[in-house]
């Protein structure tokens, strides 16, 4: 008897067998997410390109003295922009970030409820957390490959996969943020009367918020990491110079698409930790 | 009835709270549940009433259950067994909505560690009850601003909470419970946390605003001095049960155990016992009517002293010795009384006692309308401060402990 039965064959079987199930029975209600998505991401990224880059390193200058509330600060952020533009990656780079938005958005969306849902119930917790740890640890191309094939190969899959990788930090640290708050201000909250809704509005949240924000922070680095590999299947942006780079076997495009993805890395992770601090200012007792 | 009954309320935390509550109803004890089936024995059979206006002290240490207890007039935790009843109705039979409800309109609470929104201004912490309950801004600030100085705490309306010391943040606490504006405050180990002169400091704050606005006050502690202090009447718990129920002076005059004993040996029994508790009848009341007959009585009863009231209020005594020296024919009360300050029922001891040791004779108690009620003997006195010297006559007009 052989030691080994074969698993291979059913269980490849049996997932193309139920992608093809999907593609054939529900293809249009795939489509159609994937319009929508397309929709909103073409939109952001039309605004985005539409923004004179002047204009746009001073807004960027701007969202990061606000954020940060320091000259210095806001200037290198500032600077950085301009560098993009410098190294000729100013497009690519827009399209990039279109992409970065979108993605968080729907983890954002998506991340929040579950996080709070995973807070709130044990279970849910029991449940989702393992299915965390399989989406950060198996690797981006096994759902790369499904993920193109429901949604067509091009930008959408690109957001899909993004997403997946770069949303359960968000969901772990909502849930940690939320479990945190000091059991004494909840406990007074309902003891007041507050319903559910109304002790996360006014106590949950806000007080969980510098911790989200961190999560926010932490699902923005990981979907720029994933860039490169999402301009794999046809994702536009500095991803696909890197990939160029790396296809022409030209080193040089490949360093300046790397020195554009950290640029944006830094400025965008500055920007949102610098807002994270100003959150908890009242912890110094302002 | 009461306002708050508490009747055969019993509570077990762990997994299986009915099936081990069987086991409870059935004889097993605290330690025995614990060890055989891993369940915890917070309260076991306590029934109490709490009437409307009186400030209710829970005392007891800590594992005594009395933070469970207070949480089961709320509903923060619910109990196993028993009925929890306000104005009669049985809590714990409420709807969700209903249950809402009441937190809202009838019972504020006071927290250990204050419980305040950290990320709120103390303005929009005092109204967080009121806004909680939907109460327009513009009407909720108002209120909160009316209590924000009756607390003493002008000028903090746009402190965070973190930038006051404790005990003001302990005041933005009870401001927020009095701005809900509800009949009943429960107050968990309210002052625990503070140091000892803002703790007293908080205790007459909370008996006056108490006394002004008669709401219903269960307090929980874990001192006796503060329980002594503060309270109308004093329910003692035990290991989840309830030892002795009744008013600090019979607790400290006839403990139900020893238990209690232990408890009250060490009180400033001068500080917590008041006048009431030495009152003995007036011997002999004299007016300008009786005068002439006060000598001859006095001889009949062996007593040295009579008490003159004149238009029903008391204004001296008059002794045995001045009484015969002058003659019971030519005698008037006004003539021969000779001054003795009174002393109020529910004065301290520690506070009346300069008049106790001043005086010649025993001491008139007199009433706010200057009426004699009693007289206090001095020898009384030390027999009540040390207990165990002798017995003290109970008094008779007090609660029974229940």
């Amino acid at each position: 008897m052989d030691l080994f039965p074969n698993f291979h064959s059913p269980i490849a079987r049996a997932t193309n067998a139920l992608m093809d199930d999907l593609i054939i029975n529900y293809g249009d209600a795939f489509e159609a997410v994937s319009n929508a998505v397309l929709g909103v991401l073409l939109l952001v990224e039309q605004a985005l390109r539409a923004v004179p880059p002047g204009v746009m390193i001073v807004l960027i200058g701007l969202l990061a003295y606000a954020a940060g509330r320091r000259v210095v600060f806001a200037l290198a952020s500032a600077a950085g922009t301009w560098l993009i533009g410098a190294l000729g990656m100013w497009d690519a780079a827009m399209q990039t970030l279109a992409i970065i938005l979108v993605s968080v958005g729907i983890s954002v969306v998506a991340g929040l409820p579950l996080g709070m849902l995973a807070a709130s119930s044990a279970h849910v917790r029991r449940v989702l957390m393992p299915v965390l740890d399989l989406m950060q640890t198996i690797p981006s191309f096994v759902y790369l490959i499904p993920a193109a094939m429901l949604f067509g190969l091009g930008k959408v899959p690109a957001i899909m996969a993004t997403v997946i990788y770069a949303i359960p930090p968000l969901i772990r640290l909502t849930d940690l943020g939320i479990r945190e708050v000091d059991a004494a201000v909840v406990e007074a909250s309902r003891a007041f009367g507050a319903t559910r809704m109304q002790i996360l509005r006014s106590v949950q949240i806000p007080l969980s918020l510098p911790t989200i924000m961190q999560g926010i922070n932490q699902t923005t680095m990981m979907a720029l990491s994933m860039v490169v590999i999402a301009s794999m299947i046809g994702a536009r942006g500095v991803g696909e110079q890197v990939l160029l780079g790396l296809q022409r076997n030209d080193s040089g495009q490949g360093l300046v698409g790397g020195i554009t993805i950290v640029i944006l890395a830094v400025v965008i992770d500055r920007i949102t930790q610098a807002y994270g601090r100003r959150l908890q200012r009242h912890r110094a007792g302002a | 009835m009461a306002l708050i009954e508490l009747d055969h309320v019993t509570t077990i935390f762990g997994r299986d709270d009915k099936a081990a509550l069987a086991k409870v109803k059935a004889g097993m004890g605290k330690v025995e549940l614990l060890e055989q089936t891993g369940h915890t024995l917070g309260l076991h059979d306590v029934s109490m009433d709490i009437e409307a206006g009186e400030i209710f002290v829970v005392m007891g240490l800590s594992g005594s259950g009395k933070s469970t207890l207070v949480r089961h007039i709320n509903r923060l935790i619910d109990p196993t067994g028993g009925e929890v009843r306000i104005d009669g109705e049985n809590i714990l039979a409420l709807s969700p909505k209903a249950l809402i409800d009441l937190r809202r309109r009838r019972i504020a609470m006071v927290f250990q560690r204050f419980g305040l929104l950290p990320h709120r201004r103390v303005l929009d912490n005092i109204a967080y009850g009121l806004e909680i309950r939907g109460v327009a801004r513009k009407e909720r600030e108002a209120t909160a601003r009316d209590w924000l100085g009756r607390v003493g705490l002008e000028g903090y309306e746009a402190s965070y909470p973190g930038a006051l010391s404790g005990g003001m943040q302990q005041r933005v606490g009870l401001a927020r419970a009095l701005a809900s504006d509800t009949d009943i405050i429960l107050m968990d180990e309210a002052f625990s946390a503070l140091d000892p002169l803002i703790r007293s400091e908080l205790q007459d704050e909370l008996v006056r605003l108490q006394r002004a606005t008669g709401k219903t006050v269960v307090f929980i502690t874990h001192d006796l001095d503060e329980a002594l202090r503060l309270a109308d009447r004093i329910a003692i718990l035990k290991d989840g049960q309830l030892v002795q129920l009744g008013t600090p002076n019979d607790i400290l005059l006839r403990p139900a155990d020893a238990y209690v004993e232990a408890f009250v040996r060490d009180v400033n029994r001068a500080r917590a016992l008041t006048v009431d508790t030495l009152k003995q009848p007036p011997a002999l009341r004299i007016t300008e009517e009786t005068i002439a007959e006060a000598l001859a009585v006095m001889r009949q009863t062996r007593t040295e002293v009579g008490y003159v009231i004149e238009d029903g209020r008391y204004t001296g005594v008059v002794t045995r010795a001045s009484l015969e020296e002058a003659g019971a024919s030519t005698a008037t009360a006004a003539s021969l009384s000779e001054p003795q300050p009174g002393i109020a029922a529910d004065m301290p001891i520690e506070t009346a006692l300069p008049t106790l040791l001043d005086a010649q004779h025993p001491v008139a108690i007199v009433n706010g309308s200057g009426e004699l009620t009693g007289i206090v003997h001095q020898k009384d006195v030390s027999d009540v401060l040390n207990p165990g010297r002798g017995a003290v006559a109970p008094p008779e007009d007090e609660r029974p402990a229940t």
